[in-house]
């Protein structure tokens, strides 16, 4: 058991180790790529670039320069912007957690219940007009680009209907801390939670309800059914139950990615300054000790899930157990 | 003795799968209007250059200037305004006229509409092209990693694990960033840094894990599925055993994938032209259009709506078709759509 | 108990109409165990599925009448035949290997079905899942509660699953090839438990099977049934020893003898079942049978006695 942990956490640093290799590699060693003019600017003069070279230690070999930044993330913890010097990146980064925190888990309460109501409803009345709407509906939602549908929905509450009752209480764009101001951060959050979780809703809408249809024709509900059980407790408690499990591992996979930065479509469009947000400027900005640290931030939130998930499915299902 | 009447049935010629499954997807209604549509949006899209030459717009150059005949009267396209652009300028919104500013202008004065079928074009074809090469790649990787094992599944199978394990937008943002400053340039395959190719090929790469698994996953069973160990025992050689045996059961899940991706693919390459990383200028995409109209949003809405309900058609069609190729070719695929 | 009536169930399917049982009737009667015997396709299944209420696909048609004690179970509504089900009549299937659900230890899966049925505790239904175990002598019934199904043999979760249909001590037990998808050795280990479970219970029987062999084990009266319909019936004696339609007398040859020389080739019955689609007219078993003769054009009648089969080679 305890072997089996530790292979795990191998594997785990092993992944991250990779893509920290990876994205160094990307931004520090892409044939062409010379970071020291990125930060100089263009028209530096050759003095200039070599200045700049030698403070950020580009005249080192890569894997010099790798260590060095790696020590200065996790050992020294003063690794500085390239972009903004003297601006902690590892703080930095750590700030901007709490706004994606409170972006996903707000938009993940929102689709999983959703998600089950949808999946549920459609299963039960499976071949019906109910059934082929929703699953219609939920299509719609996969098929909507999330940046444009924020936009969309942008132009709806703050501008064209933004008089109107239904829409006046939306504030303009921008994060709200929860400290300060609970009813603000709610507000300024709210439809940006909608507009994250439409794509999922519509996803996992469709999952939920493949699985229990799915379930419904094995033989242990014919069983079920012969015991004399009622539809609706067949349906929740038997084929529900056994079809969680794809749902659970689709979720927690999906939620670790989320956390880890992939909303920053849904940030850039309603201006929350979260993970992905960060690392979206400081892509634009070729800020590489940023773009490193979200990015190990990203990989590890991602390869944490994964764990996650493994565990989780282990607990739902009891036939992984024993194995 | 005993007579065997003439009543007996004669099991009817059967067709073959391919037979079957076209038959089946024929039947399935949904399927076949989202093709129908798909294929509409393709050929309006096809009939850009000709849609521009005769509405006379060049969607290309910044006609700030020009003048368009609106009901008889000779209206600009950039009026004076007070709101939006706070230039003092807004162009006209939708005309509802064919060939004349159908959509209106976006904040170049160029004619909305004909820039949405050529972005369109170059939309799709990005779409479809890097769906290429990620099959290209993930049936390769597949093949290798499910069908030799060993080492080479080993070294395969941690790489695709990385490649995943980047959340593919930031994935596909990076190399965007990095590759479209300088073009790619690997000695052998050189992309310039305006080139279609370039998020051709990230877009493509990107995606590689997310059909290698399942390829591979397929493979490792087939390897094991007794013809294949009848194959090997007789010393039938790899390759052929590739070729004849595995790969033309793999193909109905490549064949699959094929809408599921230019569906995800579309989504990307929009969001990363959206970000200004994807298609550069002078080109146009839906995604880039979508971007031009974030600053007339308010003012304009129709610049940003056309593109993307252009988008969430075109990618419903796929997704529907790819529902029911699924359904037609193999209803217990667990393969699902539209994620990343 | 169960008076069954010319029952008929059809499915409506996109090639036509398909009989799959076609003019069924047939007693059984308190506590006693009735042998239903055919080939796949008999319509063997779906009459007892009728019986139970269990058809589900919305393109089947029943009609007819199912009779238990003197209640029509034909078009009764859902919630009544629900509250038969699993109580007065339990039904059991042929893979114990898919009968139950997963995710539920296998006392939770019995328990469910008593707290179903009565207005008992929780612990009062556990205790009687733990009883019921034993009685179907499974070896530490209070920690076997507690497993899951993936962790038992096949033969331990068949009787799992006869636990579970006799948890409310039905009059009417139906078992649909229970031991078909089982080791010889564990074939006989379940019938003799059922032999058990009949005496201490006084449950009637419905025995579902194609093996000649189990039939003459077990059964009280038999059912032969060929393509939708019942061919003969009687007791287990009168069929084994002087069958009357030629099917039962296929059917008997078939089985290998366990005396004297031993024959080089089997012998099987030539042909195949009729297509239930396009159901030619007169006997269904003519066109296999060797002693047809020209009055097998038209479809013969059974008997209504207890001793009948349908054919016209056969004294009425």
């Amino acid at each position: 058991m305890v072997y089996a942990l530790l292979q795990r956490l191998g594997q785990m640093l092993f992944v991250m180790f990779g893509i920290s290799v990876l994205v160094f590699l990307i931004f520090f060693a892409t044939p062409g790529a010379d970071p020291a003019a990125r930060i100089a600017g263009r028209n530096a003069s050759p003095e200039v670039l070599e200045a700049v070279r030698k403070s950020f230690g580009f005249d080192q070999p890569f894997y010099v320069q790798y260590l060095t930044m790696m020590k200065k993330i996790f050992i020294t913890g003063d690794l500085t912007s390239f972009v903004n010097r003297g601006w902690k990146v590892v703080p930095a980064v750590l700030d901007t957690v709490p706004v994606t925190l409170s972006l996903v888990i707000g938009a993940a309460v929102l689709w999983v219940v959703f998600a089950l109501i949808i999946g549920i409803v459609a299963a039960a009345t499976r071949g019906s007009w109910i059934d082929k709407t929703l699953m219609v509906l939920g299509l719609i939602g996969i098929s909507m680009p999330v940046y444009w549908l924020g936009e969309m929905l942008n132009l709806i509450t703050q501008s064209r209907y933004h008089d109107t009752w239904m829409f006046s209480w939306v504030p303009p764009l921008g994060y709200k801390n929860f400290s300060d101001d609970p009813k603000g951060w709610f507000l300024t959050l709210v439809i940006p939670w909608i507009t994250l979780s439409i794509l999922y809703i519509g996803l996992y809408g469709r999952v939920l309800r493949a699985a229990i249809v799915e379930s419904l024709q094995e033989d242990y509900i014919r069983t079920a059914r012969a015991k004399g059980l009622s539809e609706t407790r067949i349906l929740l408690r038997h084929a529900l139950r056994t079809s969680l499990v794809a749902f659970v591992t689709l979720f927690g996979l999906d939620f670790g990615a989320l956390v880890g930065g992939s909303a920053l479509l849904t940030e850039v469009v309603f201006g929350l300054q979260g993970v992905g947000k960060l690392t979206y400027d400081a892509l634009l900005n070729l800020d590489l000790p940023i773009i490193m640290t979200t990015v190990l931030y990203a990989s590890f939130f991602v390869v944490m899930a994964n764990a996650v998930v493994d565990v989780l499915y282990m607990l739902i299902d009891p036939r992984v157990r024993t194995a | 003795m005993s007579v065997i009447s003439d009543t007996l049935d004669v099991t009817p010629k059967s067709r073959g799968p391919w037979a079957t499954a076209l038959r089946r997807l024929l039947r399935d209604q949904a399927a076949v209007a989202a093709l129908v549509v798909f294929i509409v949006i393709v050929v309006f899209c096809l009939l850009a250059p000709a849609y521009a030459y005769w509405a006379g717009t060049d969607p290309f150059k910044s006609t700030l200037d020009a003048v368009i005949k609106l009901n008889g009267q000779d209206v600009p396209v950039m009026e004076q305004s007070t709101e939006g652009l706070g230039l003092g300028y807004t162009p006209i919104g939708p005309t509802w006229q064919l060939g004349n500013y159908f959509l209106g202008a976006d904040n170049q004065g160029r004619d909305v509409m004909a820039r949405l079928l050529y972005g369109g074009l170059n939309s799709l074809f990005i779409a479809g092209m890097a769906t290429v090469v990620t099959l290209f790649f993930a049936t390769l990787i597949g093949l290798a990693a499910g069908f030799f094992g060993g080492i080479i599944d080993t070294l395969l199978s941690r790489f695709l694990d990385i490649l995943w394990a980047f959340p593919v937008y930031l994935l596909a943002i990076s190399l965007s960033i990095v590759l479209i400053a300088q073009g790619l340039n690997l000695g052998i395959i050189t992309i310039e840094s305006g080139s279609l190719w370039l998020p051709i090929f990230i877009i493509g790469v990107v995606y590689v894990p997310y059909v290698a698994r399942p390829v591979r996953g397929q493979v490792l069973a087939l390897r094991e599925s007794e013809f294949v160990l009848a194959a090997i025992g007789l010393g039938v050689p790899s390759h052929r055993i590739l070729l004849r045996d595995i790969l033309p059961n793999v193909s109905t899940t490549l064949i699959v994938f094929v809408p599921i991706m230019m569906a995800l693919n579309m989504i990307t390459e929009s969001a990363l032209s959206f970000l200004s990383i994807g298609v550069q200028p002078p080109d146009a995409s839906w995604g880039t259009i979508i971007q031009d109209g974030q600053t007339l949003l308010y003012t304009r809405p129709m610049v940003a709506l056309a593109p993307g309900i252009a988008i969430v058609i075109t990618v419903l069609a796929l997704n529907v078709l790819g529902d029911g190729l699924r359904d037609a070719l193999d209803p217990r695929s667990k393969i699902r759509i539209g994620r990343s | 108990m169960l008076k069954v009536r010319d029952l008929t169930v059809s499915f409506r399917t996109e090639q036509g109409i398909v009989r799959a049982v076609d003019g069924v009737s047939f007693d059984v009667g308190e506590g006693e165990l009735l042998g239903v015997v055919g080939e796949s396709g008999s319509g063997k299944t779906v009459s007892l599925l009728a019986v139970m209420g269990l058809i589900t696909d919305p393109n089947a048609i029943i009609a007819g009448s199912i009779q238990y004690r003197g209640r029509e179970l034909v078009g009764l509504k859902s919630r009544a035949m629900r509250e038969l089900r699993g109580k007065e009549i339990a039904m059991i299937f042929q893979d114990p290997m898919t009968a139950l659900t997963p995710v539920y230890t296998i006392g939770w899966q019995i328990a469910e079905q008593v707290l179903a049925h009565n207005n008992v505790s929780k612990s009062a239904a556990w205790q009687r899942a733990i009883d019921l175990l034993a009685e179907v002598n499974i070896p530490k019934p209070e920690e076997t509660a507690h497993r899951y199904p993936h962790q038992l043999s096949g033969g331990m979760r068949q009787r799992v699953v006869i636990a579970m249909a006799l948890s409310c001590n039905p009059a009417l037990l139906v078992a649909d090839e229970p031991t078909t998808a089982l080791d010889v050795t564990v074939q006989a280990q379940i019938l003799d438990l059922l032999h058990k479970l009949r005496r201490n219970h006084g449950s009637a029987i419905v025995f579902i099977t194609h093996d000649m062999g189990v039939m003459a084990e077990i059964a009280d009266r038999m059912l032969v049934m060929y393509a939708g319909r019942v061919v003969e019936r009687g007791t287990k004696q009168e069929l084994f020893s002087s069958p009357m339609h030629p099917y039962t007398r296929a059917l008997l040859d078939s089985i290998p003898p366990l005396t004297g020389e031993r024959p080089r080739r089997l012998r099987a019955i030539p042909g195949t079942p009729p297509n239930l689609l396009n159901r030619p007219p007169g006997c269904a078993f003519a066109p296999r049978c060797t002693l047809r003769f020209d009055k097998c054009d038209t479809e013969p009648a059974l008997g209504s006695g207890q001793r009948a089969a349908a054919c016209f080679r056969v004294p009425a």
